[in-house]
């Protein structure tokens, strides 16, 4: 990283570089010879090439090969039986519409898109099926359990509950579409050393794939990868295209770039999947919750399966005697889901959290009273304490900010002109992490601290958060201080997923920082400096330029003695045109419940960034699929509608800003996931009450406010 | 890549020369449309013509009626002082399409031209008549959210895109045409096409004309206006349904009335019925209403775009609302 540009604590460490363009992206490395790969896609949905014809992209200018499955170079663990499925290049089946069948590699960008569009692949068809809501009802289609069951007490004890709902919630395909579009630099030398720069969530995960699937060292592989422009996820694994990219340089002997195109983000790096869930709720009139029951269907592919954690926020979040959940996955002819921001517990929360309120207004019950009654003390699935749950404050402050007395419990009660006006309120629930990580820190003579350790930052400022750790701990201004992350040769992290890294390699961070100090008392001590010499002057005394300490850290016995969650709250106040079924969210209101906030401003970043990706769930984002063919019908940024700034009103983010006593050293818990869990039934739920109409099909479009 | 020859001129003369020349020519203008169905492969023009530097970015008042060259960028027309005065209309037409950087490169001329936003015409794996005729219609019995309610025909249901045309068209605007004989006038409404057996013409423009600009007379229409755009986010989204309503009073009567819809038919839609209806008559809701119901004669949904049925009566009644609180 380049010379740290922080100014003040609310800065960014790499905020300077960022706006000023000098934060490089693993596309913009210029390698000497590099060379360009384009991806020719299938056409069909499900079947086989039967032929490809590569002659004309071979003589088309400037080509210098083209890969498939006719030449496959070698990838040792594809050679054997027992590789992932869809081993690129390594089979003539078609599994879904839109996958890489090919690579053209060219010296430049352009004659390798023209020379892939003139690849014309011949198939033997065979019957498919890409609609989610079909497989579901058809008997022959498979179904396999995602997850196992889970019972507690009476199983559908709502069923015969005093008061009783039954509902279907629907939440389409959507696709995690970061600004930045995928691919990766592989750079093959001779003696198996390679080179790449990538965009992934984790470097370390990517150097091993890519060790296992070629089968050389994992010493061999350096992964770069800086900077990413946002992953939501979709850089949590490392794609075919990437190994594509690989065995192309490997068979050409020269760096190869591939950069996919908008529409290729809709087929080849994963998406949110689409599920279909039920809810049963029961309650007894006094409004306490009698039984939950939440079965949820998941679409996944046919060549992987795909699970998340969709009904667990039913297991714990509300006491109530009698849960029961299961997790179905439904296999269609599309590319494999991944995790997108919030992932399951997003979906699921959209079912829980809608379903909450509708219950709420079943007992006439205002569904702010009837969420603190049935606010559970401990967890009732681990039967284990809470860390920490502060999720009563947060409701009160939420209530404070947007006005909630100004609500009316009876849904349409305020109106002005067409316009109706509603208030909303949900709650986000996601896995306090942490994992293992290490870090080295160098201390040095001239005053200044450098931090090393192979995690990523996709966007949510883990340089920033880990400078503001060590700062505090050594006190050492935070311009003397620096992280270096995105290097797979630098002490190993987990991937940047699951809200954990400031829990994880934040707690390396504070155990070196708390090694580097004790190094320096025992210096200063053996030197008969005083204890509190500041470190720059006790290393001179000792004639030491710098001390250098690595720790590896994790959780240690508080994990099994406490159940550790973070929370969100959620409140939104919409209006609703009744005349053109538009929404527009007038306001919103987060409250963040995740320990100490070690770092004001990327905390806040982070919660405005999970508001505005939950209003795209609420409001414009699908991805559609016509399933007489198999594609997508929107894949670009013109029809897949991500919010835009005139859709994001203000927002009020607040913090409960407490420490978890037992989570991490910090007290800080994760806090990615949870600016987006749940927002999108705060927003079902504000257009109800503005409207009366209860949307469960997501996105909620003028159409269905209309129908 | 494909090679393409790029031309650049700066007269209309040459212009037009240059496009008679050779069956594969295109002109460029902003190119924030033909550029993108040129990567699509929807298009692969031999030549691009740019006419950037061809003087026609002029807007003037002439009698009675306001000039606006073809190559007048659509910011420069929004935010024109006269435009804003006499036609408001236009102006927030404009302001409702596509997004800043976009209008600031995209032309009146371009605006007219540009294609459906149609799914199926953009993948070329995809049937579509309009892109290539005889290989059926995908949106038909497809995705068909966005796509026709008026006027469809058995070969297309695709929409005409853009907003400015169908403040244009409510505005009685006409289209300056030139070819290398002279010019021609033709009114606005006659420019767009509806599919028939013929979708993959939009307009009829001739293949040896380029359009060099518009007239819109000045009316009474710049107190009681509104354009509504009805949309899927709050900006940067085509139109589920549009309306572009302006009227004049006089003792609380209307005496002249404006009406056409967008996002419903593959031109932009006016609601010649609904006017005349509404002549004569009171601005008052229920007047609006039944204004809106006569709007809808021969309306038909392909399941996908149903809503719209009820989506446009309601936008009709809706922006004259809003034409009317416009004091
Ligand atoms: C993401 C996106 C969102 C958009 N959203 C909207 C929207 O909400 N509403 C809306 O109305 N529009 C929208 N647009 C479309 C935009 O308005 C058009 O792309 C633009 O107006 C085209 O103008 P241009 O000058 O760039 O045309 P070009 O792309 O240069 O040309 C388009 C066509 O017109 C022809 N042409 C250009 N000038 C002349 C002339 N003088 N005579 C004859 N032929 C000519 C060209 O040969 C070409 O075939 C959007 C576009 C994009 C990319």
């Amino acid at each position: 990283m380049e010379k740290n540009m922080l100014k003040d604590e609310n800065d960014r460490v790499d905020g300077f570089l960022k706006v000023t363009g000098k934060a490089k992206y693993f596309a913009e490395y210029e390698l000497p010879g590099l060379t360009y790969g384009v991806l020719v896609t299938s056409t069909i949905t499900k079947g086989k090439i039967t032929s490809l014809d590569t002659k004309s992209a071979e003589k088309a200018p400037g080509v210098i090969a083209v890969i498939s499955h006719l030449n496959k170079p070698s990838a040792a663990a594809y050679e054997q039986e027992s590789g992932p499925q869809m081993k690129i290049f390594y089979t003539d089946k078609i599994f879904y519409n839109g996958q890489p069948i090919a690579i053209v590699v060219a010296n430049t960008f352009e004659r390798a898109t023209y020379a892939a569009s003139l690849v014309k692949a011949t198939y033997a068809n065979e019957t498919f099926n890409t609609d989610f809501e079909k497989a579901l009802k058809d008997p022959k289609a498979k179904k396999l359990q995602g997850q196992a069951d889970y019972k507690r007490g009476e199983e559908n004890a709502y069923k015969t509950a005093e008061v009783k709902l039954e509902e279907r919630y629907f939440l389409p395909i959507e696709t995690h579409n970061p600004m930045e579009l995928h691919g990766i630099i592989a750079d093959w030398r001779p003696n198996n050393q390679l080179t790449v720069y990538a965009k992934t969530q984790g470097v370390k995960a990517t150097q091993g794939t890519i060790a296992n699937v070629f089968k050389i060292p994992m010493e061999n592989i350096q992964v770069n990868s800086e900077f990413v422009g946002g992953g939501f996820g979709m850089a949590l694994r490392t794609w075919p295209l990437e190994i594509a990219t690989v065995m192309a340089s490997k068979h050409i002997g020269k760096p190869v770039k591939v950069v996919i195109t908008r529409m290729q983000m809709f087929t080849m790096v994963g998406n949110r999947p689409a599920a279909i869930q039920t809810i049963g709720l029961g309650a007894n009139k006094d409004g306490k919750l009698t039984g939950i029951t939440h079965r949820a269907y998941g679409e996944t592919s046919t060549y992987e399966n795909f699970t998340e954690g969709v009904v667990n926020m039913a297991k714990f979040m509300y006491q109530c005697d009698n849960v029961n959940t299961s997790y179905v996955i439904v296999p269609v002819d599309l590319g494999v889901p991944i995790w997108m921001r919030g992932p399951g517990e997003a979906t699921g929360a959209f079912a829980l959290e809608s379903a909450i309120d509708e219950m709420a207004h079943a007992l006439d019950m205002d569904p702010l009273d009837f969420r603190i009654k049935n606010d559970p003390e401990t967890d009732q699935q681990k039967n284990k304490p809470f860390s920490s749950k502060n999720i009563k404050e947060a409701y009160k402050i939420g209530a404070d900010k947007i006005g909630w007395r100004n609500r009316k419990n009876k849904p349409g009660s305020l109106l002005e002109g067409p316009w109706q006006t509603g208030y909303g309120v949900s709650v986000g629930v996601f896995n306090a992490n942490r994992g293992k990580a290490s870090v080295k820190g160098i201390l040095k003579a001239d005053g200044s601290l450098l931090l090393q350790s192979a995690t990523s930052d996709i966007g949510p400022g883990t340089g920033t958060g880990m400078t503001l750790i060590a700062n505090k701990l050594m006190n050492i201004p935070v311009n003397k201080i620096t992280f270096e992350l995105g290097d797979s040769s630098l002490p190993p992290a987990p991937s940047q997923g699951g809200s954990a890294t400031l829990s994880t390699v934040g707690s390396a961070v504070n155990d070196v920082c708390v090694a580097l100090k004790s190094t320096i008392a025992e210096l200063a001590a053996n030197s008969n400096m005083d204890a509190t010499s500041n470190f720059v002057d006790v290393l001179k005394k000792n004639n030491l330029p710098q001390i250098e300490i690595t720790k590896e850290s994790q959780s240690g016995k508080e994990k099994d003695s406490y159940s550790m969650y973070s929370f969100s709250i959620h409140f939104v106040q919409v209006k609703v045109n009744s005349l053109t079924g538009v929404v527009k969210i007038n306001k919103i209101v987060s409250v963040g419940d995740s320990g100490t906030i070690v770092s004001p401003k990327t905390a806040r970043s982070q919660m405005v960034g999970g508001a505005v990706g939950g209003i795209g769930m609420a409001l414009t984002e699908e991805s559609i699929i016509d399933h007489r063919y198999g594609r997508y019908i929107n894949n670009n940024f013109a029809d897949y509608h991500v919010p835009v700034n005139a859709d994001v009103p203000e927002i009020d983010v607040n913090f409960i800003n407490k420490p978890d006593p037992y989570i991490n050293p910090m007290g800080a818990k994760g806090m990615g996931e949870i600016a987006l869990i749940g927002f999108s039934a705060a927003v079902a739920n504000a257009v109800f009450n503005a409207t009366g109409k209860r949307i469960r099909t997501l996105p909620i479009t003028p159409d269905k406010i209309l129908a | 890549m494909i090679n393409f020859q790029y031309l650049r001129t700066t007269t209309v003369k040459s212009a037009i020369a240059l496009l008679v020349k050779d069956k594969n020519a295109k002109f460029l203008a902003g190119g924030t449309n033909l550029i993108d169905l040129m990567k699509r492969g929807v298009t692969a023009p031999e030549k691009l013509i740019d006419i950037n530097h061809v003087p026609l970015k002029e807007i003037k008042q002439v009698g009675n009626k306001i000039y606006i060259g073809a190559l007048t960028s659509n910011t420069a027309v929004a935010d024109h002082a006269l435009v804003k005065e006499k036609l408001p209309l236009l102006s927030w037409a404009l302001q409702a399409g596509a997004s800043a950087q976009l209008r600031n490169v995209a032309t009146v001329g371009g605006n007219m031209m540009q294609r459906t936003r149609c799914g199926y015409f953009y993948d070329t794996e995809m049937p579509c008549n309009k892109r290539q005729p005889g290989t059926g219609c995908g949106a038909m019995e497809g995705f068909n959210r966005m796509h026709a309610i008026f006027g469809t025909s058995d070969q297309c249901i695709a929409v005409h895109p853009s907003d400015m045309c169908i403040a244009l068209v409510a505005l009685d605007a006409e289209v300056i045409l030139a070819n290398a004989k002279g010019e021609r006038k033709i009114p606005f409404k006659e420019f767009h096409r509806l599919a028939g057996d013929t979708p993959q013409l939009d307009n009829n423009l001739k293949a040896d004309e380029m359009i060099t600009g518009l007239e819109i007379p000045i009316n009474n229409l710049a107190k009681n206006y509104h354009y509504l755009k009805v949309r899927d986010r709050a900006s940067y989204a085509f139109a589920l349904v549009s309306v572009a309503a302006a009227f004049e009073t006089v003792d609380n009567k209307i005496i002249d009335v404006r009406l056409a819809m967008g996002g419903v038919a593959h031109k932009p839609w006016r609601l010649t019925a609904s006017e005349l209806f509404l002549k004569g008559k009171e601005a008052s809701l229920t007047n609006f209403e039944q204004a809106a119901q006569l709007a809808m004669k021969d309306a038909k949904g392909f399941g996908g775009n149903d809503f719209k049925l009820k989506l446009a009566p309601n936008t009709i009644i809706e922006a004259l609302n809003l034409a009317k609180s416009k004091a």
